[in-house]
């Protein structure tokens, strides 16, 4: 009897069934949309961060740059000596130097091994960020002083892309400026690092078997811009260097951590951070355990800079941000208004209906119905109503998110901080402006003119919008929410009727 | 304000044609029996609109078991009220009404639902059925609170029907049927619990005379079933074939001869 009527009471009230249905689908639908929009956005911005830390990397180890004024000068070029020649009053230069990575300091290597050591840990990995920069052309003679003449640059100004081959004309020279990034990476690293992200697209990664020697990985996208293949070489910090393999980040248009990897041994040796590291990268035992896993490397490291994942996750930029910023903002709070906005019109419709069948219950309640009785007819119909509109609720936002997913809107991401966690060398290019303002890096400050900015390139991620079962029961709950909301207010109304109330006032 | 059954001691004038058989049959000194209804000094106060009304006033009515009851007096004289009072609707302001021999003016809103659900059958000016539903649904509604097996429901409903004459009407809803066939419907309703007392107001205030009339000869049939039937109306034609006819107004109650 009782499904009996609720149908027939719901089929006879089809207006308002309707409504109902529809103002709980609109916001149901809403949900699953902004919940798979934000699903979407965690995965890119994971993606994102995937591309500089590498998959598994739970939380960096990395120590904030030098204050300004207490760095020390970074390596100098010093001209007329090695490979340049003087003809007439310029000299020819042709140097590289391996220097730090931009934004990014270094620190004691056994840092390493205290992570290690650091219960909750399951792998820990250390690189060494680096730039390699090399100047090529003439520098103009000084007449007076019989000193040959240094080239100290300033830091490089951020562009965002790493550039090579512009000409200077800082004092009386003509020379061209080539930089790339460097990362010295451990050839144990295993699952955790930057490069256990990439790809090997030609060749093989770097292993155990490299430590000492001069092999190189190198990016293909930074490749393919440099005319580089397999089995060529490489000059880093002035040394030839093999590739022994291309890699390639997941996302097609994204690149990896850094232009070319090399050993790390080999990369403290040539830039003379000798036993120095820039980031350690730790994958935590379970996930459980980072908070706790990042509260413990603080204490056994107390002047390293410990992030998490989410902490890294806040320096994505680009309109990976803004998307983020946009779903987690307006997309929440909408989600939230027309919630609210559904359930308050559930509700009030409900009580307006039960106001509308004073008779009916007056009459039921005549004829013998209890309270609970009809509290139970008036709540199962306002489910009975809310589950209708969760259900066109989840096939439209299913359909929205599929809309979404067809579509895939590409946005472009970008890792910022170099302060916060000055690691890779993405980060470095990214953060230049922020790094010469501090002095950390670059070549000691002073001179004319600057670098242009390396490095930092942009990541693009297509945004999906998964849909978990998760999505689709919060969105059943959310339905039975408004409907036990609905119905126990209108239950509550039809209960307070009294039978002679209900009855006197119609007559 | 006080009738003791004056009915038993006085018969009612013009009911010569029409006997109870429950009365009929019963031996000198039936009506010494319990009474179905006792009310003793029954007066009810409510508000309307912050008004204070005073709808019952000193009432005292004791109703045997198969009487057929017509009360009449002025709107808003306290018909309906003492009706709901009867009905198990209503808890009087002071008091008591016994049903049966027990008081039920104190008794917990779940305990007078059953009563209600159980004892007595409820007929209503406007019928009162659920448009959404069939007849044969309608009247199961009634059954609904003495959770019987589906089964049985249905042929109570059923057979409850038929004895309205509107066995063939079974599938049709209320928009569907006269107002005669309606309140057939809703008398039906009433009777499928079997009930110990009928109350029905106005249960002819919506219809023609000719239907007026087929709704009295049904509860003239059940009166002579020996059903208890109480019923408000301001129709005197209809009060004139009532066993009693009592008159209330301002509240007061009185016996009219």
């Amino acid at each position: 009897m009782f499904a009996r009527y609720l149908r027939r009471e719901l089929s006879g009230r089809r207006k308002q069934t309707v409504i109902i249905a529809i103002a709980l689908a609109l916001a149901i639908a809403l949900v699953i949309v902004v919940n798979a929009l934000s699903a979407g956005v965690r995965d890119a911005q994971k993606a994102a961060l995937a591309s500089v830390y590498g998959v598994g990397t739970d939380i960096t180890v990395t120590q904030a740059p030098a204050a300004p004024g207490s760095g020390t000068q970074g390596p100098r070029f010093q001209f007329n000596g090695g490979n340049d020649s003087s003809q007439g009053s310029s000299t020819s230069v042709n140097q590289s130097r391996l220097i730090s990575g931009r934004g990014s300091a270094t620190f004691d290597s056994t840092s390493l091994a205290t992570v290690q050591k650091t219960s909750g840990v399951q792998a820990a990995s250390a690189a060494l960020s680096l730039t390699n920069v090399t100047l090529n052309g003439q520098v103009a003679q000084q007449n007076g002083t019989g000193a040959a003449p240094t080239a100290a640059p300033t830091a490089p100004s951020q562009t965002g892309e790493s550039q090579s081959g512009t000409t200077r004309r800082g004092f009386g020279g003509n020379f061209g400026v080539d930089s790339f990034s460097v990362l010295g990476v451990d050839g144990n690293a295993g699952t955790v690092g930057p490069l256990a992200s990439a790809t090997v697209s030609k060749g093989r990664a770097l292993g155990a078997q490299d430590v000492g020697q001069h092999n190189a990985v190198v990016d293909s996208s930074y490749a393919t811009t440099a005319n580089l293949s397999l089995g060529g070489t490489i000059n880093v910090g002035g040394q030839n260097f093999t590739i022994v393999g291309i890699v390639s980040a997941t996302g097609s248009d994204s690149q990896t951590a850094s232009d070319v990897y090399i050993p790390l041994d080999v990369a403290q040796t040539l830039s003379t951070e000798t036993g120095k590291v820039s980031t350690v990268y730790v994958q935590a035992a379970s996930s459980d355990q980072v908070s706790t896993l990042k509260t413990d490397l603080q204490k056994a490291l107390p002047s390293q800079t410990i992030n998490t994942q989410a902490d890294l996750a806040s320096n994505v930029s680009g309109s990976l941000s803004t998307a983020s910023g946009l779903i987690s903002g307006l997309g929440t709070w909408l989600s939230v208004a027309v919630l609210a906005a559904a359930f308050l019109l559930a509700a009030l419709l409900t009580l307006s209906g039960v106001s509308r069948r004073t008779r009916e219950f007056g009459t039921l309640k005549a004829i013998g119905w209890r309270n609970g009785r009809i509290v139970r007819q008036v709540a199962g119909e306002s489910i009975v109503q809310s589950l209708i509109g969760g259900v066109v609720g989840i096939a439209v936002g299913l359909i929205a998110v599929l809309v979404i997913n067809m579509f895939a809107p590409t946005l472009s991401a970008g890792t910022s901080g170099g302060r916060t966690f000055g690691g890779a060398a993405r980060q470095a290019g990214s953060a230049a402006g922020s790094a010469a303002q501090n002095g950390g890096g670059g070549f000691g400050g002073g001179g004319g003119g600057g670098f242009a900015g390396f490095g930092g390139s942009a990541t693009h991620v297509a945004l999906g919008a998964p849909v978990t079962p998760a999505v689709v029961l919060i969105a059943v709950g959310i339905a039975i929410l408004g409907g036990l909301i609905a119905g126990v207010v209108g239950g509550w109304r039809a209960a307070r009727l009294q039978p002679a109330e209900a009855l006197r006032s119609l007559a | 304000m006080s009738i003791e059954n004056k009915a038993a001691e006085e018969p009612v004038q013009d009911q010569t044609s029409i006997q109870n058989p429950a009365v009929a049959a019963a031996p000198e000194g039936q009506t010494t029996k319990a009474p179905m209804f006792q009310l003793e000094d029954v007066g009810k106060t409510y508000k309307q609109h912050k008004r204070e009304v005073r709808a019952l006033d000193g009432v005292s009515l004791s109703i045997p078991a198969g009487q057929l009851v017509a009360v009449q007096g002025p709107t808003g004289g306290g018909k309906s009220t003492l009706l709901q009072m009867l009905g198990a609707l209503d808890r009087p302001t002071e008091g008591t009404v016994r049903l049966a021999g027990r008081e039920i003016s104190r008794l917990h809103d779940r305990e007078l639902a059953d009563i209600r659900a159980t004892e007595v059958g409820f007929v209503f000016q406007s019928f009162n059925l659920i448009p959404t539903l069939t007849a044969q649904e309608n009247v199961e509604m009634g059954l609904e609170p003495l959770r019987l097996k589906p089964a049985e429901r249905g042929e109570r409903a059923t057979q409850a029907l038929a004895s309205v004459g509107l066995a063939d009407r079974a599938g049709h809803r209320p928009g569907e049927l006269s107002g005669g066939q309606q309140q057939r419907v809703a008398i039906a309703r009433a009777l499928a619990k079997q009930p110990k007392v009928l109350l029905a107001d106005e249960p002819t205030g919506n219809l023609d005379e000719g239907t007026r009339d087929e709704i009295m000869d049904l509860f003239e049939g059940l009166w002579r079933e020996g059903l208890t039937i109480v019923l408000v109306t301001h129709d005197s034609s209809v009060a004139r074939r009532a066993e009693r006819r009592l008159r209330i107004a301002g509240g007061k109650l009185t016996e009219k001869r």
